[in-house]
């Protein structure tokens, strides 16, 4: 019945549909409304270019001078106050000749963060290495050995206070999130019940009352006569919180592991911790490097609330800088946006960096 | 001779500028016949029947369904999804509606129908597919073989003139694929015009009046079941036939 | 064959059975527990006695001695300190509720707007998400707060928009009705015309379910509210006075206005929490299988019914327990108004506890509002979860 078949070569299609033009046919004039709020969308984005280009780039002043900046008030930006007052800005009130030490140890402490998501490097090696750079950090932020002066940490400031603060209070609220989690899963009704008060206890209060806790609450729950470093109070307020959201994103890996794991682990005759250490957890932990990332972003943003209780870290150091000094505080706008800016270069980097781990995560998952 | 009720006249499809996914496809489909398309994964059998009710466009040749040239005209779209009923390889249930709610959605929201009168016809089209004491159930809570049964069904209460089915059974565990394929066989024998795409061989030569090879986006070789496979005329046939009879 | 009735129970008490074991970890880890909370009580209390601080909620009845810049209640420096909380409590929800309102609707627009035919809308919505999303909420805050300083106009140069608004560095003045009996029985016509608007749609949808021809909602129902409003007011005695804001000796006197303060803890908190609602609802669109779109646009439903009948039923499963996650987040930012000054629970408790000292206790009261607040909505979500979830086997 059927017909001798001719084999029919692939021919390209007749009318294009890749390229720009095809595209932007589809995308931006598809319809009578699209077409309408192209046209307006572009016409606003030039009406108002040229204004904001002159207040960013063409009118503005570059150079740290407080005349030049005075004059061009009102049509101008004047980015000369970061100019003249970056190095507050970004160090707080460390000491000016040793800044050096608080930028050493802040780059040390962020490559070591990024070498810390890839999969490589996740071998017995690493904790030490964590263990030797921390001490690191601290030895060139706190000085007192090999000749460095001693800075007190009061007068650590800026961008280094935010990253140590974020990555300590991560790395020391990780293994009590563990160890929250597994708490929460347990069959012993006791110990889920105090691990599930703390989680939602910490959950449902705001941060400022955590840190207002340890900031007010933490030298009355030690013996009388003790002092506590401001910094220690805030980082164990922002350790404990943190904890309780991590111990919800590990319990959600736990949750995800097949509970033929734990079977297997079990007619193996692996006692329970050995079975958490070897099998369940390494598995557990490696879902959710994504969400553990996530809430590093979280808690990087977060440091900015510990200005409130006198740390001064970038926000604050920002506002310490600029109210301080009567000439250049008119102009505290620009440092708005220049610490806007270093907030958002660090933190989009950061949620690029998660989705790219991620989908290399489970691309080793796919064969 | 009557007016086919599907005619493809030298119907193209592009992916992109360069997947000439269907090529020069010229096809018949009378009232009442039912068709058996196969082939290898890849060659267009999917895309071919998704152009009949719009779910892909085709950008070159005429495409008529039930006397209507299909287009970008929303009107004909509307009028031949009234008339084509089709069921996937996923079922594609809507899991929030009950079994019953799912087959009453589209009598009253597109043919306007009344409440009652839906919910009358839905019973006896899941009488139908024996699957009438599950109309209370939700979707997720059937087996695969008992939602697809439901799929069809749902289908079947437009009253449709074309059936189209996408590898109705591929999604199937082997011991439900023989519910499903019943229920198919029984639909044949009422008059209602049916394409379906499968792997199904034993199912088309119980049923089809023509199979259809595809291959690489063109038609290869059509032929009554008996003559397909026993005779196959191209290499390309041959080489298919010899794959999936192989065991 | 005899039957045994029960199983012989096994009294095994050797350290060896895991029930055993069980109980004692739970024993130790208890111990371990009150042991820490005893030392930490222990502590507390002799430093409160070395600093003389006093304890207990006695002081909630002293009178605050402070004034507070904004309220929605009659106070001032003479009322007791409870008074002061309810105050702030009060602000707290004024900005949470304005606030959590408007986020939803912008949040909803865009995360919609991220499944536009149109490029350029598309790409602004993502372009939102990420620039907002990336800044800390604190910094949203500040700058608003130093932006709003700057371009209101100082004392001497108010200005006024339409003879109506005044614009003044005391805030944004607008016009509001005198309250009376024609806009108390206005309110009880437009809660009057709400019930009868759902009536109507009760009716309106078995009607189509008995003939198959779908019935006018939304302009009914909105002729009921409005009906019902008129009907009110007309029977109050349709009363006009209004309180328009004019410029007085030192400020603005008549009308109502919103703080500089508010203004900039409300955009704050609306831009920051927007750019995480539109992701949930983009997410929880993401979510439905296109397969739900092809079945029912095979079985012949318009674009605008795939949406409301298929798509949109199960993406508002996916989307709402996330987005009260983010309620209660904006609600739990908005503590962060101790930074600009607007007299929120926790900066008024900050002002108590510097006052009083009574540190404890005044923590403890921010902690228990919020907490009640957390725990109450994750019930209601709990409860909807149950209830909304799509039935499996």
């Amino acid at each position: 019945m059927s017909a001798t078949f001719r084999s029919i070569a692939p021919r390209p299609a007749p009318v294009s549909t890749e390229g720009f033009v095809p595209w932007a046919r589809a995308n931006l004039f598809g319809n009578w409304p699209s077409a309408v709020t192209t046209l307006l969308l572009l016409g606003m984005f030039f009406w108002y270019l040229p204004g904001m280009l002159n207040w960013m780039v063409l009118k503005a002043v570059f150079v740290p001078n407080i005349q030049q900046c005075q004059a061009a008030r009102d049509t101008g930006a004047c980015w000369g106050v970061i100019a003249e007052k970056y190095r507050l800005i970004i160090f707080g009130r460390y000491p000016f000749d040793e800044q050096w030490r608080p930028e050493v140890a802040t780059i040390a402490l962020v490559a070591l963060l990024m070498a810390s998501c890839v999969r490589m490097f996740w071998r017995p090696w690493l904790a030490l290495l964590w263990l030797l750079v921390m001490a690191f950090v601290f030895i060139m932020m706190h000085g007192g050995v090999a000749g460095l002066s001693v800075v007190e940490t009061d007068r650590w400031g800026g961008l280094p206070l935010t990253v140590l603060v974020a990555t300590l209070s991560i790395v020391l609220a990780f293994p009590l999130s563990v160890l929250v989690a597994l708490g929460r899963r347990s069959k012993m009704p006791a110990i889920k019940t105090i691990c599930t008060i703390y989680v939602e206890l910490i959950r449902g209060v705001p941060l400022i009352s955590v840190l207002f806790m340890a900031s007010f609450m933490f030298p009355l729950f030690m013996p009388p006569g003790t002092s506590i470093d401001v910094l220690l109070r805030v980082l164990v307020g922002i350790t404990l919180f943190s904890a309780a959201y991590l111990a919800e994103i590990v319990r959600g890996g736990l949750q995800a592991i097949p509970k033929g794991q734990q079977e297997a682990a079990d007619t193996l005759g692996l006692s329970y911790w050995q079975a958490q250490r070897k099998i369940i957890l390494p598995q557990a932990l490696a879902i959710v490097v994504p969400g553990v990332m996530n809430s590093f972003i979280a808690i990087f943003k977060d440091t900015s609330l510990i200005t409130i209780v006198s740390l001064y870290e970038l926000t604050g150091s920002m506002g310490l800088a600029l109210d301080s000094d009567s000439d250049w505080r008119p102009f505290k706008i620009e440092g708005y946006i220049f610490i806007t800016a270093i907030y958002f270069v660090f933190c989009f980097s950061m949620s690029r960096y998660s989705l790219w781990i991620e989908k290399q995560l489970s691309t080793s998952k796919n064969r | 001779m009557t007016e086919p009720i599907i005619t493809f006249d030298k119907v193209n499809k592009w992916y992109g500028n360069n997947f000439h996914v269907l090529r020069d496809i010229d096809l018949s489909v009378a009232a009442g016949e039912r068709i058996v398309v196969c082939g290898p994964s890849g060659s267009g059998k999917s895309t071919l029947i998704r152009c009949i009710n719009r779910l892909e466009e085709h950008q070159q040749g005429t495409l008529r369904v039930d006397g209507t040239e299909l287009s970008d005209d929303v009107k004909a779209i509307e009028a031949v999804r009234k008339n084509v009923g089709m069921v996937f390889q996923q079922f594609n249930l809507f899991p929030h509606l009950t079994v019953l709610e799912n087959l009453t959605l589209a009598p009253m929201w597109v043919t306007k129908m009344p409440k009652k009168d839906a919910e009358e016809r839905a019973m006896q089209q899941l009488k139908r597919v024996r699957i009438d004491e599950q109309a209370a159930k939700y979707p997720l809570q059937l087996s695969g073989g008992q939602q697809q049964r439901v799929a069809i069904a749902r289908a079947l209460c437009l009253t449709p003139k074309i059936m189209l089915f996408d590898e109705p059974t591929s999604a199937l565990d082997p011991e439900m694929i023989k519910e499903v394929l019943d229920v198919i066989i029984e639909l044949a024998d009422h008059g209602i015009t049916m394409i379906c795409v499968t792997h199904e061989m034993g199912f088309a030569k119980a049923v089809a009046d023509r199979v259809i090879f595809m291959d690489e986006g063109q038609i290869v070789e059509q032929n009554t079941p008996d003559e397909f496979f026993n005779n196959p005329r191209n290499e390309r046939s041959k080489d298919f036939l010899s794959k999936i009879l192989g065991h | 064959m005899t039957a045994t009735a029960v199983p012989p129970k096994k009294r095994n008490w050797s350290l060896r059975s895991r029930a055993v074991r069980g109980v004692l970890y739970q024993i130790i880890a208890l111990g371990l527990i009150a042991l820490a909370v005893w030392f930490l009580a222990h502590n507390t209390l002799q430093n409160m006695r070395v600093r003389g601080i006093q304890s207990g909620f006695d002081f909630l009845d002293q009178p605050a001695g402070f004034d507070i810049g904004e309220s929605l209640i009659p106070y001032d420096s003479m009322n007791p300190y409870w008074k002061a909380f309810l105050v702030g409590v009060l602000n707290t929800l004024r900005v949470s509720v304005i606030g959590i309102v408007l986020a939803t609707v912008l949040g909803t627009l865009l995360g919609i707007g991220r499944f536009s035919h149109n490029a350029l809308v598309r790409g602004l919505c993502y372009a939102y998400v990420e620039v907002f999303r990336n800044v800390p909420v604190l910094l949203h805050l500040l700058m608003w707060y130093l932006v709003l300083v700057s371009a209101l106009p100082g004392p001497g140069e108010e200005r006024s928009v339409f003879g109506l608004f005044f614009l003044s560095n005391g805030g944004v003045s607008y016009p509001v009705p005198v309250w009376g009996l024609g806009q108390a029985l206005a309110l009880a016509g437009l809660l009057v015309g709400v019930v009868l608007s759902w009536l109507w749609a009760k009716r309106a949808r078995r009607l189509f379910e008995l003939t198959g021809k779908p019935r006018l909602v939304l302009w009914p129902s909105l002729a009921l509210l409005l009906a019902g409003a008129l009907a009110g007011w007309l029977l109050g005695g349709a009363p006009t006075a209004w309180s328009i804001p004019k410029v007085g000796e030192f400020s603005v006197n008549g009308g109502s206005s919103l703080t500089p303060e508010f203004i900039a803890v409300l955009l704050g908190l609306v831009f920051y929490t927007t750019s995480y609602i539109a992701e949930v609802v983009r997410a929880g669109i993401a979510s439905v299988a296109r397969g739900q779109s092809e079945a029912s646009a095979a079985l012949g439903l318009s674009k605008g019914q795939q949406m409301r009948l298929v798509v949109l039923p199960q993406a508002l499963r996916v989307i709402i327990p996330p987005m009260t996650n983010q309620f209660l987040n904006l609600t739990k930012n908005s503590s962060l108004a101790v930074a600009i000054g607007y007299p929120d629970l926790v900066s008024i408790s900050n002002t108590a506890l510097n006052q009083t000292g009574r540190a404890i206790e005044c923590i403890s009261i921010i902690m228990a509002v919020y907490l009640t607040t957390s725990l109450g909505t994750s019930l209601l979500m709990n409860l909807y979860n149950k209830h909304a979830a799509i039935k499996e086997r």
